[in-house]
């Protein structure tokens, strides 16, 4: 099978490579940007004329839901790729979480089955997710798993956690952590200040962030420096501490959810729970922060954090409905939004949710290379179009930004080489 | 994004914070009540203004005082009254929140008088109610108690006269209260200019300064000079964590003793939301003394919750 694209602009963060250029694909891999291999005859072309060639995007957080809801995966896996995901990372929480080989590959099989984006299934750090005792994570790297994981918040037991930093060290597997000190986020729902002191919502301080980063930090260094990724980030104070842990030298990556970077807690309104997320959205101040986190490198990558959420569970107060949005399908274009916002060259800005977020999972993908893997989104930047919830491919349909206007959408989607998703 | 209490008129269509309620609607809300004040002390003690309207007293979390001057207040303006007293257990026997409210709309209801432990829920109960229908709040989580907010203006409003040049404060555990946020949206609204909030860091939410208010950690300094007292309640779980060693503790910094009285002005008045918990955060002197007007709160109360009855249902929902 060979494919061009052709009359597109290449935009390829890996290597920086930002100008109009034709690609050709043979045999699922990229032959050549530019001029066409000698007597390349494709068989299928695409006209690109005024659409972007990228990488496919990487999302570091996306839920499938399964193991748990049996079929879920599968439309998951095709909101990915109407988003232009190419990639996605599962983390754990899954019912039941995933500890055990066999739920890997399950898991694996299904996603070839699915035929959508790769998957990269994060294993439990521990056993049931529970934070007592370690889940055999070399044997799940076996199986699959690119990291492990402690979703949520630390374990409860600082002990477990530096024993899991030794164990995985012994074997140079990566942690994913949520930087969450579960004593202080206790059953907060609201970031503290001065919109959940007025809700009276039940709130999640800085400090919460702030003690489990030092945590970590100062863990890292008794195990050894073993590598440590930072999932969502939320605060001022919180990019802060990544930034100075960087500049002394510790192994760590960092992300941060997209609407984060978007959103704060003032937008929450009258008990919106669209806006109910982990982590709570923050002030202004910590949004300003991510931002500048984002520019400087301390927050590495930009992931959705795609939890679809059943109708039922967010028609509930505020503080009783369940966290998460649906984000799959509004991650590029709130990606370009940002860079538009932020004054963020175009390129600069797919890195984030390409090529370091490769990066940070440490496998060959989000760039467009010669010889690599034909994972790659051809999108317009000008697309205009509403995100109307049932319109959207995901089981979740909850999302801040319902009926919003959003601009930029993938038009072909393409996993080693062949066409997985393409809309008119 | 508009209110979601007001109709496109600005007129009260619920009642669910007084947070954001125009000060003119405060105010009418007020004059409407002392129309009601003397039909208590009537033969007939009902007017016809809510005939054939069908109230339901929906109370997820029991409040047995609050139910019954709703319903004294209801009843009152002849409305048929209706109480379901809807424990979480039930709720939790698989009918959410949403399916009750339809339930009960298909059961011709007009008005609903919600109480509910989760802050916000009379706003989700608000959204997907049928137009006609109306949402009173009678108390959500430590969100807002805007009846109580409003009868505590009018307790104010009949022994100062005027909020102009008031010094108030509110004492106690403010970070869990729903009256106390209601009271402070209300006295900023009505011009006081100095609200104090007055208890122990641990009880004191964030954000306090941005509503207006001026922080007191101690007793003495908050209520120095004030013309009102509003003590709160204090619930005996609180000392279940760390937020406060002992109930005895908590009397010796922050229970209003007569001594303590004496620091405000002499004519001050001191209220209280109740039940009251007599030596914990007030002294059964002060209570029962001549300053107290614990008792005409009760009173009150009933005259503006008939007065919100009465104006929200007379509102059309205009989109």
């Amino acid at each position: 099978m060979k494919l061009a694209i052709v009359n597109g602009r290449v935009a390829d963060p890996a290597s920086g490579h930002d100008a109009m250029a034709d690609v050709a694909i043979v045999d699922g891999r990229i032959a050549a940007i530019g001029a066409a291999p000698p007597g390349f005859k494709p068989d299928r072309i695409i006209d690109a004329r005024g659409l972007i060639v990228a990488p496919g995007l990487v999302d570091l957080c996306a839920r499938m839901r399964e193991p748990g809801a049996e079929g879920a995966l599968k439309i998951e896996m095709r909101a990915a790729l109407a988003g232009g995901v190419t990639g996605v990372v599962c983390p754990p929480d899954t019912d039941p979480p995933l500890d055990e080989p066999g739920l890997v590959r399950m898991l694996r099989q299904r996603s070839r089955e699915a035929a959508g984006a790769r998957l990269y299934p994060l294993g439990a750090l521990t056993a049931g997710l529970a934070g007592e005792t370690l889940a055999e994570i070399e044997t799940l790297h076996e199986a699959g798993c690119v990291a492990f994981m402690q979703t949520r918040a630390l374990p409860h037991d600082k002990s477990v956690l530096l024993q899991a930093m030794r164990y995985a060290k012994t074997f140079d597997l990566p942690l994913w952590l949520r930087p969450v000190e579960d004593t202080l986020a206790a059953s907060g729902v609201a970031a503290a200040g001065a919109v959940a002191g007025r809700l009276g919502l039940p709130s999640v301080p800085v400090a919460a962030e702030t003690v489990a980063l030092h945590t970590v930090f100062e863990l890292q260094r008794a195990a050894g420096s073993p590598r440590v990724h930072l999932a969502r980030l939320s605060s001022a104070a919180g990019v802060e501490l990544v930034r100075q842990a960087k500049r002394a030298g510790l192994p760590v990556t960092a992300d941060v959810g997209i609407h984060h970077v978007h959103l704060i807690d003032i937008d929450i309104g009258y008990f919106d729970s669209n806006y109910r997320l982990d982590p709570p959205l923050r002030s202004q101040r910590d949004r300003d922060a991510i931002i500048a986190g984002l520019a400087d490198g301390t927050i590495d990558a930009i992931c959705s954090d795609h939890t679809p959420v059943g109708e039922d569970d967010k028609l509930l107060p505020f503080g009783e409905a369940a966290p998460g949005a649906t984000a799959l399908e509004t991650l590029l274009p709130l990606v370009l939004q940002w860079a538009a916002r932020a004054n963020v060259p175009l390129i600069r800005a797919l890195g984030k949710v390409t090529s370091d977020a490769a990066r940070v999972l440490g496998e060959p993908t989000g760039r467009l290379a010669v010889g690599a893997k034909a994972d790659l989104v051809v999108f317009d930047p000008n697309a205009r179009w509403r995100a109307v919830p049932e319109a959207l491919v995901s089981d979740g349909k909850d999302t801040p930004f319902a009926r919003h206007e959003l601009e930029g959408r993938a038009r072909f989607t393409l996993v080693g080489g062949e066409v997985r998703f393409e809309r008119a | 994004m508009r209110n979601p209490q007001l109709n496109a008129k600005g007129e009260l269509h619920h009642l669910l914070s007084i947070e954001g309620l125009p000060r003119a609607i405060i105010e009418r809300i007020l004059t409407t009540a002392d129309s009601f004040i003397n039909i208590a002390s009537r033969e007939v003690k009902n007017v016809p203004l809510l005939r054939g309207t069908a109230v339901f007293n929906l109370f997820f979390e029991n409040s047995t005082r609050t139910r019954t001057t709703f319903e004294i207040a209801a009843r009152r303006l002849s409305a048929d009254v209706f109480n379901l007293d809807i424990t979480r257990s039930s709720t939790a026997k698989g009918e959410s929140l949403l399916d009750t409210i339809n339930n009960l709309t298909a059961m011709q209801a007009d008005m609903f008088v919600v109480r509910h432990a989760a802050s916000g829920a009379p706003y989700l109960i608000a959204q997907h109610v049928a137009p006609h229908i109306h949402v009173i709040n009678a108390g959500d989580g430590r969100h807002a108690h805007p009846t109580q907010g409003l009868l505590d203006m009018y307790t104010i409003r009949h022994y100062k006269r005027d909020f102009a040049n008031l010094t108030v404060a509110i004492v106690g555990d403010i970070l869990h209260s729903r009256v106390a946020r209601s009271d402070i949206h209300a006295l900023t609204t009505l011009g006081v200019p100095e609200v104090r909030a007055v208890g122990p860091l641990t009880l004191l939410p964030s954000g306090l300064e941005e509503m207006g208010v001026r922080v007191c950690t101690r007793l003495e300094e908050g209520i120095k000079g004030a013309d009102v007292i509003i003590m709160l309640r204090l619930q005996n779980e609180r000392m279940r964590g760390a937020l406060l060693p002992s109930a005895e503790e908590f009397f010796r910094n922050y229970g209003l003793t007569p001594e303590k009285l004496r620091l405000a002005k002499p004519d001050a008045i001191v209220m209280h939301p109740g039940p009251m918990n007599r030596g914990v955060e007030i002294d059964s002197h002060v209570a029962d003394g001549s300053q107290s007007v614990i008792l005409p709160q009760v009173t009150f109360g009933i005259a503006v919750r008939m007065a919100v009855l009465s104006i929200t249902a007379s509102s059309q929902r205009i989109e």
